[in-house]
């Protein structure tokens, strides 16, 4: 019976859980689910973020893209963060990250350790430092490993929502 | 519009150029001098006894070199005693990253008790002569005669998140086919890591 009573607080407490971390976690996904992203035909141009919390100029460029995000906000274009946080360090370190710099953008968490099999399927160019970033619409993709500045993306998206 | 293609098509060709500088698999790769921790300067011509090197670009900050940083140790100890010792480079400018001077690089090797070579690409020539962008980042090259010849370039296995759960050890397959006489297959491989901090 005392077992029974702990059994299902136990659940109401894990069920309570997940749906308060549901609402607050990114989605985390291996490349084969997320590919999907890198080819969404539409005519929305999506800027496609590689990032992690840990790394410094990444960190920097963050306000680019948010300032794109917003500013853009009524037309098609779309930002994605991609982070490549370590899947132990969401809790401690980049839901924190997140809510402490107030990022707005859509975040997803790419988990799969083997980059060496599907770094060359996001641009051949790309040797695997972050930050990276793809702009597309449709086929019309530029891809760049390296920071951006608001005004070069600006120019970007400009170029590609004509 | 035209100017923007044109600038498009000038900062793809300035990459493609950078990128091109660096070494290939099957090019002859140059020997450098640098500090090690102990103060002293290492060359790849002082290790009379080695059949080919594995020289890993690393850093102290970066938490996917950090990650890789014990199996480097146990792959030094392996590959050292088969002639293939480790060499370790820290390349970041340390007007950028105080922690990789050479005090830091110290401590950090005095630490995890490194048993290779720790030294600092003190003028940032080495990494771009090697074509290194990121750490961590390996070059594992065989004597040929007098020379040494780049065999692979890339990665070490394929989850740096977990030594126990690798299914591929890219680097240790390279080497064990060199041993075998073999070249190594594959010879390149990629894997996401800190791009190395310069100004």
């Amino acid at each position: 019976m005392r077992f029974g009573v702990i059994n299902i607080t136990g659940l109401v407490i894990i069920w309570l859980l997940s749906s308060y971390t549901h609402k607050h976690q990114p989605k985390v996904l291996t490349f084969d689910d997320f590919e999907p992203h890198l080819h969404l035909q539409n005519d929305t141009t999506y800027l496609v973020n590689f990032w992690a919390s840990w790394c410094t100029p990444c960190v920097k460029e963050l306000p680019a893209f948010e300032r794109i995000g917003e500013e853009y906000r009524h037309q098609k274009v779309k930002v994605l963060l991609v982070s490549l946080d370590f899947p132990k360090q969401i809790e401690s370190r980049l839901l924190p990250f997140l809510e402490n710099n107030k990022i707005h953008s859509e975040v997803l968490v790419l988990n799969d350790p083997d980059a060496n099999k599907w770094i060359d399927k996001v641009d051949p160019a790309w040797s695997g430092s972050i930050p990276a970033t793809l702009i597309y619409q449709m086929g019309d993709r530029t891809f760049r490993e390296g920071v951006y500045t608001y005004e070069e993306l600006k120019q970007i998206v400009e170029q590609k929502i004509k | 519009m035209k100017k923007i293609l044109l600038l498009g098509v000038f900062s793809f060709l300035a990459f493609s150029l950078v990128v091109g500088a660096g070494y290939k698999v099957g090019d002859k790769a140059a020997d450098f001098k640098l500090q090690n921790v102990d103060g002293k300067y290492v060359s790849l011509a002082d290790f009379d006894d080695a059949r080919g090197f594995i020289v890993v670009f690393t850093c102290n900050g970066c938490p996917y070199a950090k990650a890789y940083q014990d199996r480097i140790i146990a792959l030094d100890k392996k590959y050292k005693a088969k002639g293939y010792p480790v060499v370790a480079i820290n390349p970041n400018d340390v007007d950028l990253r105080s922690e990789d001077k050479l005090e830091g690089m110290k401590k950090r090797s005095d630490e995890k008790g490194f048993t290779f070579p720790y030294l600092k690409d003190a003028k940032y020539e080495v990494y771009k002569t090697y074509g290194a962008t990121r750490t961590p980042q390996i070059y594992v090259l065989e004597k040929d005669g007098g020379e040494l010849v780049v065999k692979y370039i890339g990665t070490i296995d394929d989850n740096y998140q977990d030594a126990s759960a690798v299914k591929e050890a890219y680097l240790a397959n390279a080497v064990d086919a060199l041993l075998a006489g073999n070249d190594p297959d594959p010879n390149s491989t990629k894997a996401i890591g800190c791009t190395i901090k310069q100004k």
